[in-house]
């Protein structure tokens, strides 16, 4: 094997200079001759029926745009097609797009008044009684009832996550510009290639008629997932109906108003254990909330069923979930889709079933964590791949968990964990189904991949390079990553479910070392001269034996894992119930990194965000609409709420991985909030929903009785908010 | 009574200024004023006359902070670096560490948890840190 | 920006009389200093008017001095010139207190005492300190000055005794005996709103105040006068709670908010107390 030339090393990331320099181009930068500013006019109702639509304004100059404008289907292609572009005479959530605007001077725009008549409808923000199941799965092993017969205890409860707004510094925004017969698309996005395919079915246009141009994206996380084919949508309809480039920006209000959320959910656990912790019978019930069109729901609860049970073995299992209507905006993509939801349940299950027991947390965890040879709730047998028990010793190691968690033991300082894993790719058959493909293109100095997949913060342009340049021998300056655009590059799937480096890195090291055997030890330039052009192209083959039946999710669920354990150290304050994390200790195995600087960002700004869903971040809702809107009003962490995060990478180099990798960019999230709980309940608090607001750890206390102000000592130092004068 | 933001973005030409919120709670339309750091999306450009104003664009690529940056790893999405590296620039000097979490408040990331920005900041000649960062790869037993 | 910005005007004065004479005019001009409030507003598209008063370049509201033993600083004055004033420290370091905590640096540099005071939100940081330290309004118009004990300047939410021709220029603080206690509860550890703030001082005669409790900033006499005759911490704690009137928002809730301000009470007294009982 090739020595590792900068897969495994820290290189800078190939566009930082521009962007410290502040000369890298998001969609705002932009600019087009005769470009003209789009806004759109939203549903101010969560249910019924558009009577009239009044044009309070003078409309001279203005380029408006209905329903009935639309070339193609009025759909927004995803799995369902069930969700308009533009309301067509119903709408059935808050904010929901009715009309388009478009003015060359935003001033006129902005002041441009339209007035919709509604007849109110019934509207339904209560998932558990909603009737409009958009998915429901089930997963079975073994025979529960034999399973709870086994146990020696049973422990219930009910977990409760509510909404996560992204929060991307740089809102969504595009601008769309019409060329020929056909439109380019120039957006913040993640999958150029699900906006093409959104826009052709929109817009009634053949492939080659539609272009997709990703520009640079300042962040994503899953809010640029598939939401981007609606703002896409618009700004093309306004476009093509007014022959003239069209931007279209939200601010930060109207993006957090109207895109896609984390699905809430309630996640009910009921679980049979022997009394030194063995699990018997898992039976788990998971509810999310959809909102009111499909979108990507039924992959949410796919994930979330799939992880439902944790890095856990048992015989014994049965998950059902179900994903629901109500008439919210639509939730969809966040980073760990679904997983994070039903592992911070299992997570605090656990550890209420150690409480019960009298166990100490991490001896539950290590009984049931699963080991090569150990099979999962959908039968896959699990390989060397998987480091559960190893990155939990290592945690443990790490942070002297039992001797502090003892030391902590009635002060205001609480010492918790999670266990958690995340599976890389989509679902085996999802992986099939996309059919992914990458490209490699021999140029003068060494190479230029064209994929689909896009930078968005997480370093792939930086780790596809690195790949590449490896497998071809040459150095990283060699290479080039052509811009993400659908006239350019294959369709690589999306940059979402931690499969960039895996998948896509996979097929570009295939690529590479076709390229690197066509060569024979010519140099590029040589070898062009010679033969002229030189394209490879790989399309995804799945690791031999992965096998998955999504009709009875039985088999292997994913081809590998990721695992992770994470320690949180948090104080309470006595005074204000507010917890505040001290410490977090973040331990994972995802292979091994590309490049361990980016990898320890992913995981660092993961584990972050994490405690913002843990801590800070509730979305209000009133009345299907989500009432703080703002960033003054919804909080994400900022430098004075998150604390030193020590991260450990433990290598276990995965054989169809490139170079041994495998996936990183959400598991530093999934466990998290668990975590951070887990440590609020070592304090006295029994908290089992999100966020664990000061407020709700007020009424804990109160209720619940355990020592409130002035019954705990302080762990160390204590704060005084006394100033003495000179 | 245009804002500071638009006048360096439209009329100016500078793009490197950025709106996150129109709020003033993200930072990252961040610019000095006379040598402090302001929400340039709150500022009238009236208020401006005869002041001195640096934007990202004025520390021209090669500010020890902006290679510290590269580096570091302190920029993942980009977006909010602009308003970040001209709030640390504007750190009184001996600031402690403290005193750089409280000075980069202003400023949200969402991509790094700021760990890497703090990283920057000490590697760029800056105070301190409390603890090292970066993670070490353990290495498994007994390969195949 | 979702406001039509040329269609609103900022008028520029050539000194602070000739403010106060452009604040005779008609129609109404809303003053306009460090913006961090107004231009969120206008950001969101609400301008509360279409005429403005530029404060900014009114040197003369933005001294912080002696004058006799008064403290006196300029409305002007920003949150980071309160943070960096030796005066300010010496005579009222909760000032200081507070304004560290007013968002983060940002919107220290740019947002001013008067701002504050004159915006009379109930949770603004910094009232409940010159509340407690019996702050003098120092307000100025054509007509001449008068000065406002700070508890009597605001009458409801959101209301102040204010007239349209006249602005805030100083604040005077009179020289504070006794120890001084500052504690804003906020949404986050930065840049956060208050749920509740508290400023105390502890003399035989506690002055005690509590922002984001009831529709404006509120001294609470009632539990003043329990410790002042040297009732126990409890007997404080239950007046307090006839004094304040907290409510359910988007923040937080009237339950948490009301115990909290109570356990603020005890541990500011616990604080500033003997030097031995510190728990």
């Amino acid at each position: 094997m090739a020595r590792d030339a900068t897969v495994g090393r820290s290189v800078p990331r190939t566009e930082a200079c521009e962007k410290v320099a502040g000369s890298a181009r998001y969609i705002d930068d932009l600019s087009f001759p005769g470009m003209l500013h789009g806004t759109t006019v939203r549903s101010t109702v969560p249910a019924g029926e558009i009577l009239a639509v009044h044009f309070d304004f003078d409309t001279g100059g203005f380029t408006i745009v209905d329903a009935g404008d639309i070339p193609g289907r009025n759909v927004v292609a995803a799995i369902a097609d069930d969700q308009p572009c533009l309301a067509e005479g119903v709408v059935r959530h808050v904010a929901e797009p009715i009309v388009l605007l478009a003015h060359e001077n935003r001033e006129r725009l902005a002041a441009a008044r339209v007035r919709v008549e509604y007849r109110p409808g019934t509207a339904n923000f209560d998932a558990a009684s909603s009737t409009q199941v958009f998915k429901a799965i089930t997963i079975d092993k073994g025979d529960l009832a034999r399973g709870f017969a086994a146990a020696d205890v049973v422990v219930e409860g009910e977990y409760r996550v509510g909404h996560q707004e992204h929060v991307y510094i740089e809102p969504n925004g595009v601008i769309a510009v019409p060329s020929g017969s056909g439109v380019t698309v120039y957006g913040s996005l993640q999958c150029p290639y699900y906006v093409h395919r959104a826009l052709r079915t929109l817009l009634g246009l053949p492939a080659d008629k539609v272009r997709v141009v990703q520009a640079e994206t300042g962040g994503g996380f899953g809010g640029k997932e598939e939401y981007p084919s609606i703002i896409a949508g618009h700004a093309c309809l306004l476009a093509l109906k007014s022959g003239r480039p069209v931007k279209l920006v939200y601010g930060r209000a109207e993006d957090m108003l109207a895109t896609t959320k984390r699905h809430p959910g309630v996640i009910r656990h009921r679980t049979g254990a022997t009394k030194d912790g063995r699990l018997t019978a898992l039976e788990i019930d998971v509810l999310l909330d959809g909102g009111a069109y499909t979108t990507l729901s039924p992959v949410v609860l796919s994930r979330g069923v799939l992880h439902a049970c944790g890095p856990y073995r048992c015989d014994h299992v049965r998950v059902t979930g179900r994903v629901v209507m109500t008439n919210t905006p639509p939730n969809g993509a966040f980073r760990g889709f679904g997983a994070p939801q039903t592992e911070f349940a299992m997570e605090v299950q656990m550890e209420r079933l150690a409480e019960t027991l009298g166990l100490d947390p991490v001896r539950v965890r290590e009984v049931n964590a699963l080991r090569p040879g150990d099979t999962t709730a959908t039968g896959q047998r699990i390989g060397r791949d998987c480091s559960a028990l190893r990155v939990l010793r290592e945690a443990v190691k790490r942070t002297d968990f039992r001797r502090r968690r003892r030391a902590l033991a009635g002060t205001n300082r609480g010492l918790g964990l999670a266990l958690f894993l995340h599976g890389a790719g989509f679902t085996g058959s999802g992986e099939v189904r996309l059919a992914s493909r990458a490209s490699l293109e021999l140029t003068r100095r060494g190479a230029r991949i064209r994929v689909a997949s896009t930078e968005i913060g997480q370093g792939a342009r930086t780790t596809l390079a690195q790949i590449v340049a490896d497998a071809l021998g040459l150095p990283l300056e060699a290479v080039e990553v052509h811009q993400p655009d659908t006239a350019a590059v294959p369709d690589s799937g999306p940059t979402v479910a931690s499969r960039t480096c895996m998948v896509v890195g996979g097929l570009l090291a295939r690529c590479a070392r076709d390229m690197k055997a066509a060569l024979a030890g010519r140099t590029p330039a040589e070898y062009l001269r010679r033969h002229g052009p030189l394209v490879i192209t790989k399309q995804y083959e799945p690791p031999p034996g992965i096998s998955f039946d999504e009709e009875t999710y039985r088999g292997d669920a994913y081809a590998t894992y990721a695992w992770a354990c994470d320690v949180a150290e948090v104080e309470l304050d006595p005074d204000t119930y507010e917890v505040r994390p001290v410490r977090m200790t973040a331990v994972h195995e995802f292979g091994r990194p590309i490049n361990p600087v980016l990898a320890t960002g992913q995981i660092e700004g993961g584990t972050a965000q994490g405690i913002g869903y843990a801590l800070l971040e509730e979305v209000v809702m009133r009345d299907g609409r989500m009432a703080n809107a703002r960033m003054t009003d919804y909080q994400v962490p900022t430098t004075m709420d998150t604390p030193p995060i020590d991260v450990v990478i433990v290598e276990n180099r995965y054989r169809h991985g490139p170079f041994g990798a495998k996936g990183v960019g959400e598991i530093p999230f999934d466990g998290v909030a668990p975590a951070i709980v887990n440590a609020i309940r070592h304090l006295g608090v029994d908290i089992r929903s999100l966020p664990a607001t000061p407020e709700k750890i007020f009424e804990a206390l109160d209720k619940g009785g355990g020592p409130v102000s002035g019954g705990r000592r302080r762990a160390e130092g204590g704060r005084t908010n006394a100033c003495d004068s000179a | 009574m245009k804002r500071l933001l638009d006048v360096l973005r439209e009329d100016c030409g500078l793009t490197g200024t950025k709106e996150g919120c129109g709020e003033g709670e993200c930072g990252a339309c961040t610019v000095l004023i006379d040598g402090r750091a302001i929400n340039s999306c709150l500022v009238p450009f009236g208020q401006v006359c005869g002041a001195r104003v640096v934007t990202i664009e004025g520390l021209r690529g090669r500010h020890p902070l902006q290679r510290a940056f590269v580096r570091e790893g302190g920029s993942q999405c980009g977006i909010c670096t602009p308003g970040m590296v001209l709030a640390a620039a504007a750190l009184p000097r001996g600031a402690t560490f403290d005193d750089v979490r409280r000075g980069l408040a202003g400023n949200i990331c969402r991509c790094t948890g700021y760990e890497a920005i703090y990283r920057a900041i000490q590697s760029a000649g800056k105070p301190a840190r409390r603890r090292a960062g970066l993670a070490k790869a353990a290495k498994p037993k007994g390969r195949r | 920006m979702k406001t039509a910005v040329s269609t609103l005007e900022l008028v520029e004065p050539r000194s602070l009389a000739d403010a106060m004479r452009l604040l005779t005019g008609r129609p109404p001009l809303v003053p306009l200093a460090g913006c961090t409030d107004l231009f969120v507003s206008l950001n969101a598209g609400v301008p509360p008017a279409v005429r403005y008063l530029n404060l900014w370049s009114l040197d003369e509201l933005r001294h912080i001095r002696m004058r006799g033993d008064l403290l006196s600083i300029g409305a002007l004055a920003t949150f980071s010139d309160l943070i960096g004033s030796p005066l300010v420290a010496r005579r009222l370091p909760i000032l200081a207190s507070a304004a560290r905590e007013v968002g983060a640096v940002q919107i220290q540099n740019r947002g001013t005492l008067g701002g504050n005071i004159v915006n009379a939100s109930p949770a603004g940081d910094s009232l409940p300190v010159l509340a407690a330290a019996d702050a003098v309004l120092v307000l100025r118009s054509l007509e001449g000055t008068r000065r406002v004990p700070f508890s009597a300047f605001y009458t409801g939410y959101r209301r102040t005794v204010m007239r349209p021709d006249e602005l805030l220029v100083a604040v005077e603080i009179s020289p504070v005996e006794g120890r001084q206690w500052f504690r804003k509860v906020g949404t986050r550890a930065a840049q956060a709103v208050s749920k509740v703030v508290m400023a105390a001082i502890r003399s035989p005669h506690p002055r005690i105040a509590f922002g984001s409790v009831a529709p404006t900033v509120v001294r609470v006499p009632r539990t003043e006068a329990v410790l002042a005759s040297e009732g126990s911490i409890e007997e404080a704690q239950a007046a307090l709670q006839t004094e304040i009137q907290p409510i359910d928002d988007l923040r937080s809730t009237a339950a948490y908010r009301r115990r909290v301000a109570a356990n603020l009470l005890a541990a500011f007294w616990r604080q500033t107390g003997s030097k031995e009982t510190r728990t």
